[in-house]
């Protein structure tokens, strides 16, 4: 072995024992990177991974509370529960992941009934942000025969699923909507404004009526497990869990029987029943013409028929007994003729000569009475029985804008009476002030004449004039009108007494002869009851007296742009038939207001109506 | 006394003091040791892993006292006198691995085996493992070294073939470390810095074109790695799921069976590729510490055996041997902490799974052979 050889190998040695100690160097090196980064995740970032860790374990599922019932006053179930099945997808569990949505729907399909709106849904619902292996409702009300197809098919759907869900249902379908309401399902409208912890299992919402107002008292407060689920979302225990508290049951002062009377006798019209129990300012029914039934809005109409709901000119989704805006025309002639009277404006033995119309100035506008010919002598109680509209003339142009309309305000005109039917109505009650700001005009004695029959700028909702009526009957006593009777078995006669907010009241009417009242009633009565009183038909054969007034409002005409149609414009040029009244005359136990569209007098169209009303809930079903 | 001794018949050779039972049985005591540390705690780890299955700790014991006996009886060979039969071995290992291209059988759309009908399908790339870092080393030891530009040109062609031919199965994870192993014999064999830093150079311009060359599945795992949040119920819910599970944790785990990831189906390949996150979950960074421990001992003591081998072709394969070792872990770990992308590469010893477990006892064999061949040399010349 040469020297230089020897060099050679020692200078080959000193590069390989090089390389050894850089390759160390890397290797330590990067042991110190792997080292790192295993303390940077499990130390620094430690809390941070082991919530994640627990979340992926641990699912916090919420259980909705069972919806508090509604029953009606003799403790009639209105609103209740029921189970309802619908098919959902977990698209990470079909065959082939979320690729296989299509065909698990075909295959679906050729079981049972999907249509095209089904699937837009659920396709909708696909799309937003979900919690991975959460299932998604393709199909909803299914029934016996289906679940079953769906359950035989089931070894061939994995992924799919038959979940059942407790929804709305209403035993009185029809008729009844416009008193209770109805519930349906959340929209993305609702869900911001609802509480998103106690509505997360949630699907439906009060979406009018009392099913809205009283919600928070129906729908009761979530409850909860926490799961312990593996990757594929398969519960494995439950790890804890709080029971929900199911939402209060409410009993309404509505009497199931008479509702659906009520509803019966308008079938076929237009129009609003209201009756209030005057003891208590209970709303015993309460009717709009025509109606549509509840349930189909639970778990979803379909837009053809909500379609048809929305463009039917009979305008059946109208609230009329809270949102219709009627001339009350006559029937406020009794609270006129107090203000009359109690102001001091007007002899109590006032009477005037009639020939049939009124005149403002000699030579000026005829304001005619509905009788050609006149009445002859009026006096205040001939002017209520025979409701005649000259007398009203007469004191209406003595007493202008006040007192008249002091005294309707106290009646609750221009106000929302109701406590708890969100949807209720103010109307107009057109006080100079009203009539300077809204139509930029003053008061002209011709205002206060057709304000004295309840014409013109006034107007009224069958609400308000049965809660006219009721202070009436009561002499003046107010109670606060409302559908609750009790809630959770505790008696409500002020919804302030459980949290609500009560709407504007009103004092007791005190007037400054008390016998004023009998002076009226005895009036009302003879309307009933009387030789010439203008519901004298409805009033016969009864065995017990009634008190009340009819009504007849003029219709302005028809819009402009409205289809002319010969036949259904002539019935749509008829007068609203009115009625208010109560019965029995003397101890006040039902208290009722009767609005018929284009009926045609008071008399003839709507008193007959409260009559059988009046039979049905003071004597019974078996005489109505 | 020792006179005595001497003249006794039949003694000499055992009464002599002189190599131990040890040293002639060419085991490595560094090497074992912590070879047998890692497998206890591998198999405590597996039976977590593998859903607490005493049937996998039983097969993996078997699979470990084979690649125990590999490891033994590759101890007894002179590497030296197996280097005339490398150039054979490479040639049947190149033709095995086209014959996989052309009659393998494989799952989830590679073709990694071949089944020799009658007998138990098997993985020639594993072979490879073995046979390139032997045969870049048998080359460049029969050459100047430094190695010329065209030798070590020549001696890229041998490590590139099988790499192009595995990562052709596809197989990105083995052709890496094959490629690995060879190109460490070159940098060992002396590789001058300029062409060490023109491979780099080169490297990185060719990136693209590997990209072009990746199969889809292989550029969604890069681009997974690169932003796993982008997809995390799909391709990067493993990455994911294996930080999650790493990180909960935290400095003492779990304890073993309680890791929730695991054991709720929440991170993916729990016995296999992802073994080291559980091992993170249950115990701990103590429990990872004591396995690094384990490793950095085997890697050093590499080194050290590398350092102290005698002639060229022992000490470039020991050092590449070690290096491509350290490779498979830093692999395994990176991509299960997530610090490089998800590579389909076993955790050393710990993964459940014959093949790599053997191949590597085999490439631990290699390296006690040559530290017993450095020895029994030394102790050849005293006597």
């Amino acid at each position: 072995m040469s020297w230089s050889n020897m060099n050679a190998k020692q200078r080959e040695n000193d590069r390989f024992q090089l390389r050894l100690w850089v390759s160390l160097g890397v290797v330590l090196l990067v042991f110190v990177v792997l080292i790192s980064r295993l303390v940077y995740l499990q130390i620094i970032q430690h809390e941070h991974y082991l919530t994640e860790a627990e979340d992926n374990r641990q699912q916090l599922q919420p259980i909705a509370p069972i919806r508090g019932l509604i029953y009606d006053r003799e403790g009639r179930l209105l609103a209740g529960n029921r189970a309802s099945h619908s098919v959902t997808l977990v698209p990470e569990q079909l065959w082939g992941g979320k690729r296989d949505v299509d065909a698990t729907i075909t295959q679906l399909q050729a079981i049972i009934d999907i249509d095209s709106n089904d699937i837009k849904r659920f396709k909708r619902r696909l799309r937003q942000p979900r919690k991975p292996y959460s299932s998604i409702p393709l199909r909803y009300r299914l029934n016996e025969q289906e679940i079953a197809k769906i359950t035989v098919n089931q070894h061939a759907l994995p992924g799919v699923r038959v979940e059942a869900d407790l929804v709305r249902y209403y035993p009185f379908d029809d008729g009844f909507v416009h008193a209770l309401g109805y519930v349906g399902r959340i929209n993305d409208r609702e869900i911001a404004h609802l509480d998103a912890v106690n509505y997360s299992d949630t699907h439906h919402v009060g979406k009018l009526g009392v099913e809205k107002y009283y919600e928070a008292d129906l729908h009761g407060q979530v409850g909860y497990q926490t799961v312990e689920t593996n990757a594929r979302g398969r519960v494995l225990r439950v790890l804890e869990s709080q029971e929900p508290i199911p939402g209060r049951n409410i009993s309404l002062h509505l009497d199931a029987m008479l509702q659906q009377k009520a509803a019966q006798l308008m079938t076929g019209k237009r129009g609003a029943i209201v009756a209030l129990d005057p003891k208590t300012g209970g709303v015993l029914a309460m009717v709009s013409a025509p109606s549509y039934g509840a349930n189909q809005f639970v778990t979803g109409i379909s837009s053809k028929d909500y379609g048809e709901l929305r463009e039917s000119d009979e305008l059946p989704l109208f609230n009329r007994a809270l949102r219709g805006r009627y001339p009350p025309a006559s029937t406020v002639k009794p609270v006129i003729a107090l203000a009359g009277i109690d102001s001091g404006m007007i002899n109590r033995d006032y009477s005037i000569f009639d020939p049939g119309y009124y005149q403002l100035t000699e030579g000026g506008r005829l304001y005619r009475d509905w009788k050609e010919g006149g009445h002859g002598t009026v006096n205040l109680h001939k002017s209520i029985v025979e409701s005649v509209d000259t007398y009203y003339y007469s004191i209406g142009h003595i007493m202008g804008n006040q007192p008249m309309t002091d005294y309707l305000g106290k009646f609750g005109f221009g106000k929302v009476t109701i406590a708890d039917q969100p949807e209720a109505l103010s109307a107009v009650l057109p006080t100079k002030i009203w009539k300077r700001s809204v139509r930029n005009a003053s008061w002209f004695p011709g205002d206060s004449l057709n304000l004295s029959i309840g014409q013109g700028f006034l107007s009224a909702t069958p609400l308000q004039l049965a809660t006219m009526t009721m202070v009436m009957a009561n002499k003046g006593e107010w109670h606060q009108v409302r559908m609750i009777k009790s809630m959770a078995g505790q008696t409500v006669t002020q919804v302030s007494e459980i949290g609500r907010e009560d709407p504007l009241t009103l004092d007791n009417i005190e007037l400054k002869r008390d016998s004023d009242w009998n002076k009226v009633h005895k009036a009302m009565v003879d309307v009933m009851h009387g030789r010439l009183g203008t519901a004298r038909r409805s009033g016969a054969n009864s065995s017990y007296q009634m008190a009340g007034k009819t009504g007849t409002a003029q219709i302005k005409g028809i819009k402009q742009d409205e289809e002319y149609d010969a036949e259904k414009v002539a019935e749509r040029l008829r007068d609203h038939g009115l009625y208010v009244g109560w019965a029995p005359a003397k101890k006040p136990e039902i208290v009722v207001a009767v609005i018929v569209e284009n009926g045609g007098g008071g008399s003839s169209a709507a008193a007959p109506l409260a009559r059988q009303l009046f039979d049905f809930y003071l004597l019974g079903p078996s005489d109505g | 006394m020792a006179d005595f001794q001497r003249f006794v018949p039949g003694t000499s050779g055992f009464l002599r003091r002189g190599p131990s039972i040890l040293a002639r049985s060419r085991i490595d005591l560094w090497l074992l040791l912590p070879v047998l540390g890692i497998m206890a705690l591998g198999l405590v780890v597996l039976y977590s892993g593998a859903g607490a299955s005493q049937e996998a700790i039983d097969k993996q014991i078997a699979r470990y006292s084979v690649a125990m006996l590999g490891m033994f009886f590759i101890a007894q060979i002179n590497l030296r006198e197996l280097e005339r039969f490398v150039p054979l071995l490479y040639v049947i290992g190149v033709l095995l691995l086209v014959s996989v291209l052309l009659f393998g059988v494989g799952a989830k759309g590679a073709q990694r085996w071949l089944q020799i009908p009658g007998t138990p399908r098997f993985q020639p790339s594993e072979l490879l493992k073995l046979v390139v870092p032997l045969t870049v080393a048998w080359y460049l030891a029969g050459r100047p070294r430094p190695p010329s530009f065209l030798h070590t040109l020549a001696a890229f062609v041998l490590v590139v073939i099988p790499v192009m031919l595995i990562a052709k199965q596809p197989d990105l994870g083995t052709s890496l470390l094959i490629g690995a192993s060879g190109v460490f014999v070159i940098f060992f064999g002396g590789l001058l810095w300029r062409f060490v830093l023109l491979a780099i150079v080169a490297g990185t311009a060719a990136l693209p074109a590997l990209w072009m060359l990746m199969h889809d599945y292989q550029k969604q795992r890069v681009l997974t790695f690169l932003d796993p949040e982008s997809d995390p119920l799909g391709a990067g819910w493993n990455i994911i799921q294996s930080k999650i599970a790493i990180g909960s944790g935290g400095l003492m785990g779990k304890g073993w069976l309680q890791g929730t990831q695991s054991h709720l189906d929440f991170l993916p390949e729990t016995h296999t590729d992802f073994i080291f996150a559980v091992l993170a979950e249950e115990f701990g960074l103590l429990g990872i510490l004591l396995l690094m421990f384990f490793y950095t001992f085997i890697l050093i003591r590499g080194l050290i055996i590398a350092g102290k081998a005698q002639d060229p072709f022992s000490r470039m394969l020991a050092a590449s041997l070690t290096l491509t070792f350290f490779v498979y872990l830093v692999v395994n770990i990176g991509m299960v902490s997530g610090l490089l992308p998800v590579v389909g590469v076993p955790l050393p010893l710990v993964s459940y799974g014959g093949t790599s477990a053997v191949t590597l006892m085999l490439s631990l064999g290699m390296l006690m052979s040559i530290r017993a061949q450095r020895t029994s040399k030394r102790m050849r010349r005293v006597k």
